[in-house]
Parts: structure tokens; sequence; C-alpha cells
């Protein structure tokens, strides 16, 4: 009965992925009307909940243009590489008790892993339309990328700590409270470095707009360019989702069922996130970078190793001890951080 | 508190502002259900022309710098000038008002208060309706000529440009959003 296992859930998560990216994008443009006092989009259907697909329609007539001088083949393979991965994390990710694709023992790891590959399709995009805007938005995302996994990973490792084990379906079993009252400093760094992995405002420099166009996307029109912005997205599902089943107890929860619990702690997720969007401005590349080696990585680094002294000390397993203590200890932290923390300073401005 | 102020206090202060922004009423005029209103004395896209008052001196003819006023002119029976024809393009006019300065009756021509002058089809145009196809063929869907260039207070009424008179007359209009129309057309939709 394996593969009806497999061929059952690989529908319901592609079923998962594809209408909760049209709703998110619809939740989104919504949303973002609403903190800036529009309605948003309201004339395709209604509350404009047609909008999506009017946008997947538009976007599948539009001509695909490729540039002359592009690498064909990467330039084309290039939306399909990003795609995937955002795709192939919900294999891990349980919406019930052990209701998942694959119960890997290294659930978080083959998230990390695949994840990572995003950035290989975006680079792709970059470096093969011949295009110096695509180069500099790819090379940004590279930088970005590659230093935002660091914090990301240790900011996970103390959740796997308390809960000593990678699979996602364990994690959610040993939280006993959600982690995020345990681990508050630990979702604090997870949500940032996971916001600027998957580039979302204000960390979005691989588009930045008014400075490069559309980054890497400069060159992409019609369904390539469709699958770029499905892309994005589905990180950010992908994202929400880890988040919640990482911090917030994923399916857990009582009366409702595993999976509605799941779906409802994925929207709070997002919402986080879109209003963080609604709300700051873009950062400068020096100011992103400096965020993170100068200020991320040494506060993860001390959740990991306090994180690691609480466990040892078995201090972790009086809950309402811990709750208070991780709280406090993560304030002073930040506070601490904060203090020495400064942008700049890489070279001398005179 | 000036000692925390290195902690991201500006972060949550910003977050406070554009949670506070949920609640709010939308700003933006959901054209064309609702529209701004417009001042008295607007210069709106339409030229209204009275056939009672007119004395037939073709002074707006005559005072229009693009010329799109042709008027066609004879002397009736009584020796009296009429108009037989006058046709205005609305798609040449720059709506200067100059024709309205000019007329020296000072009650038979008018700005309108539209705004919008585009239609979707040729075929709907004014000159289809009269017989008053240019002879040029070219779409002109908003040549208005005769009777089509009379008043009409509900669809087209008078502007108080260069009138004082009918100004004070007319209701009290300011830049204010109306937004009651957008949101009883929603009610009716069974959208809110
Ligand atoms: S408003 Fe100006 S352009 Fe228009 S008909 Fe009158 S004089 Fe001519
Ligand atoms: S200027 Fe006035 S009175 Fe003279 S033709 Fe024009 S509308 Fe008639």
């Amino acid at each position: 009965m394996d593969w009806l296992h497999f061929a059952l859930f690989t529908l319901i998560v592609f079923v998962f992925v594809i209408t909760g990216v049209l709703f998110f994008i619809w939740y989104e443009r919504r949303g973002l009307g609403r903190f800036q006092l529009r309605p948003g989009p309201n004339r395709a259907g209604p509350f404009g909940l047609l909008q999506p697909l009017a946008d997947a329609v538009k976007v599948l007539l539009k001509e695909d243009i490729v540039p002359a001088l592009a690498d064909k083949p990467v330039h084309f393979l290039a939306p399909m590489v990003a795609f995937v991965p955002a795709l192939a994390v919900f294999a891990v990710v349980p919406f019930g008790d052990g209701a998942m694709l694959a119960d890997l023992n290294i659930g978080i790891l083959y998230i990390m892993a695949v994840s990572s590959i995003v950035v290989i399709g975006i680079f792709m995009a970059g470096w093969s339309s011949s295009n110096k805007y695509s180069l500099l938005g790819a090379m940004r995302t590279i930088a970005q990328e590659v230093s935002y996994e660091i914090p990301l990973v240790l900011s996970i490792l103390g959740t796997v700590m308390l809960a000593g084990s990678l699979s996602l379906n364990d994690i959610v079993k040993a939280q006993q409270v959600p982690f995020i009252l345990i681990q508050p400093l630990g979702f604090l760094i997870y949500m940032t470095a996971a916001m600027a992995e998957i580039n979302r405002t204000p960390f979005d420099l691989l588009e930045a707009d008014s400075e490069i166009i559309a980054g890497f996307q400069t060159e992409y029109s019609g369904m390539k360019f469709g699958l770029f912005y499905l892309t994005e997205y589905a990180e950010t599902l992908s994202v929400s989702a880890v988040a919640s089943t990482l911090f917030l107890g994923g399916w857990a929860g009582p009366i409702l069922p595993g999976f509605i619990w799941l779906i409802i702690k994925i929207v709070a997720v997002f919402s986080f996130i879109m209003w963080v969007r609604a709300t700051f401005p873009r950062l400068r590349i020096d100011q992103v970078m400096a965020f993170c080696w100068k200020f991320l990585l040494p506060l993860s680094v001390a959740n990991l190793l306090i994180t690691a002294g609480l466990v040892l000390t078995g201090f972790n397993e009086q809950i309402w001890l811990a709750v208070p203590l991780n709280l406090g200890l993560a304030a002073v932290l930040v506070v601490l951080a904060s203090r020495q923390f400064r942008t700049g300073g890489g070279h001398a401005v005179t | 508190m000036p000692s925390l102020n290195n902690f991201g206090e500006g972060l949550l202060r910003g977050l406070k502002v554009t949670l506070n922004h949920i609640g709010r009423k939308w700003i933006t005029v959901q054209y064309p259900e609702q529209r701004l209103n417009m001042s008295r004395r607007i210069r709106g896209t339409d030229i209204i022309w009275d056939r009672e008052s007119c004395i037939s001196c073709r002074a707006c003819e005559r005072a229009c710098p693009v010329q799109c006023i042709s008027m066609a002119v004879s002397r009736g029976e009584d020796k009296k000038l009429k108009t037989d024809d006058i046709t205005v393009d609305l798609g040449l006019c720059i709506f200067c008002g100059l024709c309205i300065e000019s007329c020296p009756t000072g009650i038979s021509i008018y700005l309108g208060y539209n705004y919008t002058n585009t239609t979707h089809r040729c075929s709907t145009f004014s000159g289809a309706k009269t017989g008053n196809t240019p002879s040029d063929g070219r779409c002109r869907e908003i040549v208005r000529s005769n009777d089509e260039l009379l008043v009409d207070d509900a669809a087209r009424p008078r502007s108080g440009y260069y009138r004082p008179e009918i100004s004070s007359a007319l209701p009290p209009q300011t830049l204010l959003i109306d937004q009651t129309t957008y949101l009883e057309d929603l009610r009716k939709r069974g959208l809110k």
C-alpha cells in the first residue's frame, strides 16, 4: 500500500500548495490594501477572490520572450529549478499525527537542503539572462541567502535539541507547550532569517525594483515569470508551515482536527510576515549583511549555547520555570546585542 | 525611553502604526461607482447650447481657437437670423471657455459637468443618430450637434463657469469624496 500512500499524499501536497499559494496571493493583496487604506483587488469575483486566477490567465496568455544573448537552456530551466524545491519542502510537513508524505528521520535537514536549491534556480535566472540587473540581483541573492542560512540553521537547532529528533512529526509531538515559549529568541531569529531567505520585504534586495528593475526576473515574461511569482509565495507558504510546525505546535491543538490547526497557524504566521512587509522599508545590501553577521549570528550562537546548557541540566523539563526564564533571557540578549550592533564600519568613510 | 531606543523600539512603533491602519475606512475613490464631486465652476468636457436665446451671431464660432464649432446660419421670414446647424467636435475642443466668454447674450452657451468623454463603440456616436456623419469618414464619436447640445438638467447639467448667476443657483458642490454611492452599490449587490 506504499504506492497508494505516496500517490495520495503527493496529490494532497500538490493541491494544498497550489490552493495555498493562490489564497496567499489574494490574501496578501487584500491585506496590504487594508494596511494602506485602500480596498485591494475587488473587481474579479466577490471580494476579488478570483483575482489570482485572472492573473494566472493573463500570465499564461503573455508572450514568452527570451533575450537573444540568453543562455537558453539555463534560462528555460531556471524557473523550474526554483519552483520544484519550494514544492518539495512539503513532503515532510505533517498535516496530522504521522499524516505526511514521508516521515524522514532527518526531516529538518531535508528541508534545509532542498530549500537551498531555490537559490541555484534564482542564480541560474540571473546568470543566463545576460542582463546586468539580473546578474546584480542574482549576486545579491547568493550573498544574502548563503549568509542567512547560518543563523537559520542555528535557530532551528534549538528546537531540535529540545525535541531530540530531526523528524518534524517528533518535534510536534515533543511540544508540551509550543516551542515559541521555550525558544522565543530562536523564533525571532528564525523568522528574520527565513524572511531574508525567501526575500520578503524588508530583505527583498534581489528584486529591488527601485534600484535594479526586477532583479533576476527582469528578462522573464509569460509563464516563466508566473512560475517565479508562484515560487515566491510557495516559499513563503513553506516558511510559514515550518515555523508553525517547529515553534507553534504544528497540527497539535484541541477540538479541531490537526490539519485545520496547521492551516490556522500557517495563516497566522503569514499574516505576521505580511504585517512586516506593510511596515518596513527595504534595507541596503551592506545593512542586510551587517545585520546577519554582526547581530543574528552572535545571537543565534548564544541562543544555541544557552539552550544546550538548559537541556543538559534538565532545566527545560520544568516548563513553568523554563518559559519565564527563556523569555527573560531572550529580552536581555536582544538588548545586549542591539547595544553593540552598528551597521557599516567595513571601511572608513572620510 | 531614550536608553532603549537602539533595541528595535522604532520597529515596534512602526508595526503599531500599520496595525492601527487596518480598521480604518479606505480612502481611495472607487471609480466609476463613486465619483468626486466637482466644483460648481468646473470647465467640464461638454458644451451646452440654448436655442431659444441664441441670436446666431457666430461670435462663439469665431472665438474658438481650434475651430471646433461650426454653424450654418440663415435669415428667416421675419428677417431674423436663425441657426440651421451647429456642430461641436468635443474631440477637438480644449475646454478653454472662450466661446462662453464671447457670447453677447451671456446665456446661450455653457460648459458642462461631464468629465468622461470616451465611448465604447463608434456606432453609438451622435453623428450616426442625427445623420451628421462627417464627410471625411473619421470616427467622431464625440461630435455633438443641434438638439444634442441642449441642456438636460439630469444628464447634462450646465456648469457655472463664467456664469455667476447660474453658478449660485447650482447645488453646493465641494471636492469632498462621496463614498455613499459606492457603499450603497456594494449593499445592493449583497457584498457588504
Ligand atoms: S471651449 Fe474653447 S475650444 Fe471649446 S468650443 Fe469653446 S472656444 Fe472652442
Ligand atoms: S456667441 Fe452665443 S449667441 Fe452668438 S452664436 Fe454663439 S451661442 Fe449663439
